[in-house]
């Protein structure tokens, strides 16, 4: 990372565009802007080389918010713009904001691909479980009965766990965050940024026009304790009003236990580790709907593994093949290796 | 070798051009043996023009009329502009190969037949009827057949050498070419060099294939059944330095010489389809030279990874054929949008749908022209030769950067994989191309940076990201005039949507007039042509004049814009023909433009134009 050649320090107005931002009132959105606009000038990172790719959809108007340079791309393929980019311009800093239709519907194919590969680019989707651009038609991460415009009798589909897919394709980074808690959401952006190679961050978000409320069991302060849990490395899982339960793993099950009851101290439980990609995947998968009193779902950085990157390893085949075989002369390659003389 | 004693009257027949067809089973390996036929050849100073012809499928079953793989070599000394109607002389491996192919064998040619290839089995995979023998009933008695038994031949020459019965029958190819240099009076030597470097780790096999080609040759010369040689002298060819190249390497090379010559690195994002994946199989050799190649996981990807690099400051290239560009028109319409440099590739085949992946057609003009939703006009250019690729390709390049807009470059099947000599230019003669990344505020009163201001050309500033100060944002919303904002004003719209029209327009200031390439301005008949006809097109016009007649023949590179002076230039003919391998498109363009009474000749059946096909059509108008 290379410290910005200005000696001046940034702040979050030198990232906020001259565009005036036009998400409904009360939009999650706002959140989320107002925490990168945050942290971002917190990275060390010069303004002008933070590039924002983003596809269609009320989330794909971030970039023109944003004070960076920025691309308002296509329906579904932000993915692939940023890769080919990024393919070509290592040291850029390249995000990519999207949402759950964007990515995971038409911009499914992009989204996996990405994520094997590993470029070294930012991905933050906004899910609000809902389509919000088009007014409202349930979305591949609405839950299975929504009621839509598209669905008057409920959606008949069964939806996607992001972090699941994201991890089943292999991504290096997997995090969840929610717009109603700036400060987690801070330091999963941080940490998406120091990640290097491909980081998914999933951002629950509120749409108060077409989905309101939908994740607020996570945020309300009668429910958030009993719903939500927020992991971190080393740390062992437990959540509940009174940090009174803790989740253990029987086999590759994950069980819910009574901290003061059960007899299961701290040191039973499960401790939440990183690179451990197997538990990661249990995690993931912690997926009840709110109220089931099951298993929380969980936030914070689920997986995080050290992996080559697709554009170092790009240069370096191409610096290697300049190494050994050098650079081809120009006259040689419009000669080829077998030519003969027409005389005069 | 070719010096041996000549042990029997044997006649040398001088010729100016000969067109050998090379067929059998996929597994034969006929594309090789032409290829290696061709390079000799080309050695010699004979001009060529080939044409490999191949099965979708890779292996289809053997002996089968679906499997049949046949290579055609037309060559000469003279100007040879096709790979030829009709053949002088059909090798023939198999009884499939013999049944598709005969039929554009001429009257009295000669025919080479591996009998192995003709047994019962044989004849029935190829679906001649029960008891038919097509080499023994009298139904080629009007060609010349030499009935051989070269899988024994061949078995025969390798006496002594421990190679596997497979190995034996797969150097059967080199036989068969070992004769047919004998035939024409070429070395072996070239081929030798060859078989021993593709084999130099196999000792076995290059010893195997290397006896194989050489008891072909002294097979002519002693086996007494062959009675004539050819002697095809050296083409008046342009003097200078030549190597032999297929459409789809002269692309690849184009593209390198241009990104060099820009100062650019070259970006390819593709996703493998038939035919154009040699472009995306030559560029990635040029790690070293910088070229990046992204095999991307679809079509769209691949022309939206592009637009990222385009974005970052790289000559963006995406390759595809007709379906891939079918996927790929939202991103087209996009990057029209952003106007920034792309290069679009579509090697034609046969559509629509998956149609006929390995044939050719010209039918993607219609979709290249209008195939975007919205206004959105875009450059279009076409190559017409294996070679002219290098020189179309770099034009388009030139545009797409001097421009600043995306560039459609029409090659098809048909040229993607037929070869000719080239005279390649030296880097010297390569014209430079300019690139400007604008670097400062271009505001007058210094507020923001206008992303969208326009420069004579009607060109809006590219800018690298990561160039400080000049921070923006781009997309695909409709912009503001100048500001690059996004702008919902239906006045804005309306002139948005004109100056991008004008900018494409503007770029017929930057190509050359429209000209004859055969015969005189005003001629009786012109005829028009794009793309791969220009050969048979070439061909056929200059037969007609010299046989005294008045008729000309224009080739367009420039599909849009056309060349400025071309409705006054074809408004000067007696009549326009423009014979097309597609239902009519150039055709509709010129009548609804210049409002020519232009005649359509069409053929549709994934093939090029025979000459005398064209020929006779010009004849009815004369």
């Amino acid at each position: 990372m290379s410290a910005p050649l200005s000696t001046e320090k940034l702040t979050p107005k030198d990232f906020a565009s001259s565009q005036e931002v036009k998400w409904c009132p009360g939009c999650g959105d706002y959140s989320i802007l107002k925490q990168v606009q945050t942290v971002f000038p917190e990275l060390e990172v010069e303004r002008e080389k933070f590039v924002i790719v983003s596809g269609i959809g009320c989330s794909s108007r971030f970039p023109y918010y944003m004070e960076t340079y920025g691309m308002h791309s296509i329906h579904g393929r932000a993915f692939a713009v940023a890769s080919g980019l990024k393919a070509t311009n290592p040291d850029l800093h390249v995000w990519v904001v999207t949402g759950d239709g964007d990515a995971l519907s038409i911009g499914g194919n992009h989204f996996i691909h990405l994520m094997r590969r590993n470029f070294d680019i930012k991905v933050m989707m906004f899910n609000n479980q809902i389509y919000g651009l088009t007014k409202g038609q349930y979305s591949p991460t609405s839950e299975k009965g929504k009621q839509t415009k598209s669905t008057p009798y409920g959606s008949i589909d069964e939806p996607f766990n992001p972090a699941e897919l994201a991890l089943g394709a292999k991504a290096s980074f997997v995090a969840r965050t929610l717009d109603r808690d700036p400060k987690h959401m801070q330091a999963m952006i941080r940490r998406s940024h120091e990640h290097k190679g491909t980081s998914f961050l999933e951002i629950y978000q509120n749409c108060p026009v077409f989905n309101d409320a939908a994740f607020f069991p996570f945020t309300d302060r009668e429910t958030r304790k009993e719903e939500s849990l927020f992991v971190e490395d080393g740390m062992p899982l437990i959540f509940g009003q009174n940090d009174e339960k803790g989740i253990k793993l029987d086999g590759l099950t994950p069980v819910v236990v009574d901290l003061n009851s059960s007899g299961v101290s701290r040191d039973d439980l499960w401790i939440h580790k990183e690179g451990d990609k197997t538990k990661a995947g249990i995690l993931a998968r912690f997926f009840e709907q709110p109220g089931h009193h099951g298993l929380p779902r969980p936030f914070g950085v689920f997986y995080s593994e050290v992996r080559a990157c697709y554009e170092d390893d790009l240069d370096q085949q191409i610096e290697h093949s300049r190494n050994t075989k050098g650079k081809i002369p120009l006259s040689k390659i419009l000669s080829g290796d077998r030519t003969w003389v027409i005389a005069d | 070798m070719e010096t041996t004693a000549v042990k029997r009257q044997l006649e040398i027949k001088e010729t100016d051009s000969v067109v050998i067809r090379f067929s059998g089973d996929s597994g034969d390996g006929m594309q090789l043996t032409g290829m290696q036929f061709t390079d000799t050849t080309a050695i010699l100073g004979n001009d060529l023009s080939t044409f490999p012809e191949f099965p979708a499928e890779i292996r289809a079953p053997a002996g089968t009329l679906a499997g049949v793989s046949g290579f055609q070599v037309h060559f000469g000394s003279k100007e040879i502009f096709t790979p030829g109607d009709k053949y002088d002389v059909l090798v023939a491996m198999n009884a499939a190969a013999l049944k598709a192919d005969l039929k554009n064998l001429r009257e009295h040619g000669v025919i080479i037949v591996n009998t192995a290839g003709f047994d019962e089995r044989n004849l029935k995979l190829a679906q001649y009827p029960e008891g038919a023998h097509p080499l023994d009933d009298g139904s080629l008695d009007h060609y010349r057949l030499y009935k051989l038994d070269i899988s024994r031949l061949t078995k025969d020459s390798m006496d002594g050498l421990e190679v596997s019965a497979k190995d034996v029958d797969r150097a059967k190819n080199m036989f068969v070419l070992g004769l047919l240099f004998w035939m024409f009076e070429r070395s072996v030597s070239n081929t030798e060099k060859f078989i021993q470097e593709k084999f130099s780790k196999k000792p076995l096999i290059q010893d195997a294939n290397i006896r194989a080609l050489r008891a072909g040759f002294n097979y002519g010369e002693t086996a007494e059944i062959f009675t004539t040689r050819y002697h095809v002298a050296k083409a008046k060819m342009p003097p200078g330095v030549y190597r032999n190249i297929t459409g789809n390497q002269a692309l690849a090379i184009g593209l390198i010489a241009a990104g060099e010559k820009s100062g650019l690195p070259v970006f390819l994002g593709s996703y493998p389809i038939t035919p154009a994946s040699d472009i995306l199989h030559e560029l990635s050799r040029y790690k070293a030279n910088g070229v990046r190649t992204f095999q991307a996981e679809d079509e769209i990807s691949a022309i939206t990874s592009a637009i990222g690099a385009s974005y970052g400051g790289a000559l963006a290239v995406t390759t595809t054929a007709g379906p891939g560009l079918a996927l790929k028109t939202e991103a087209m319409g996009f990057a029209t949008m952003l106007e920034i440099p792309l290069v679009i590739i579509d090697v034609q085949r046969g559509g629509p749908s998956t149609g006929l992946p390995t044939r050719t057609e010209q039918a993607d003009l219609m979709m290249a022209m209008f195939g975007r939703h919205g206004e959105a006009p875009l450059p279009i250019v076409a190559v017409a030769t294996p070679a002219d690729c290098f020189e179309t390709i770099y034009e388009a390049c030139r545009i797409t950067l001097e421009h600043m807009t995306p560039v459609i470059v029409l090659s098809d099947g048909y040229i993607a994989n037929g070869s000719e000599p080239w005279k390649f230019p030296a880097e010297s003669d390569l014209k430079s191309i300019t690139v400007h990344f604008t670097t400062e505020n271009n505001n007058p009163s210094g507020g923001t940076f206008l992303s969208y201001k326009r420069n004579d050309q009607l060109v809006r500033p590219w800018v690298k990201p990561g160039t400080r100060g000049l921070e923006h944002r781009i997309g695909g919303l409709e912009k503001q005039h100048e500001t690059g904002n996004v702008s919902y004003d239906p006045a804005n719209h309306e002139r948005m949507v004109k100056i991008r029209a004008e900018k494409v327009e503007k770029i017929a200031d930057s190509i050359p007039p429209a000209k004859v390439d055969s015969g005189r301005e005003g001629a009786k008949v012109c005829v028009l042509g794009w793309g791969s006809t220009y050969g048979s097109i070439k061909g056929a016009v200059t037969e007609l004049i010299a046989e005294g007649h008045d008729v000309a023949h224009i080739h367009l590179r420039h599909l849009n814009p056309f060349p400025k002076n071309l409705g006054d230039i074809l408004r000067g003919f007696g009549k326009v023909l423009i014979p097309e391998i597609n239902n009519g498109q150039l055709v509709q363009l010129i009548r609804a433009k210049y409002l020519i009474p232009a005649v359509p000749l069409n053929k549709i059946m994934g093939l090029p134009f025979a000459t005398t096909e064209i020929k006779s059509t010009i004849k009815e108008m004369l």
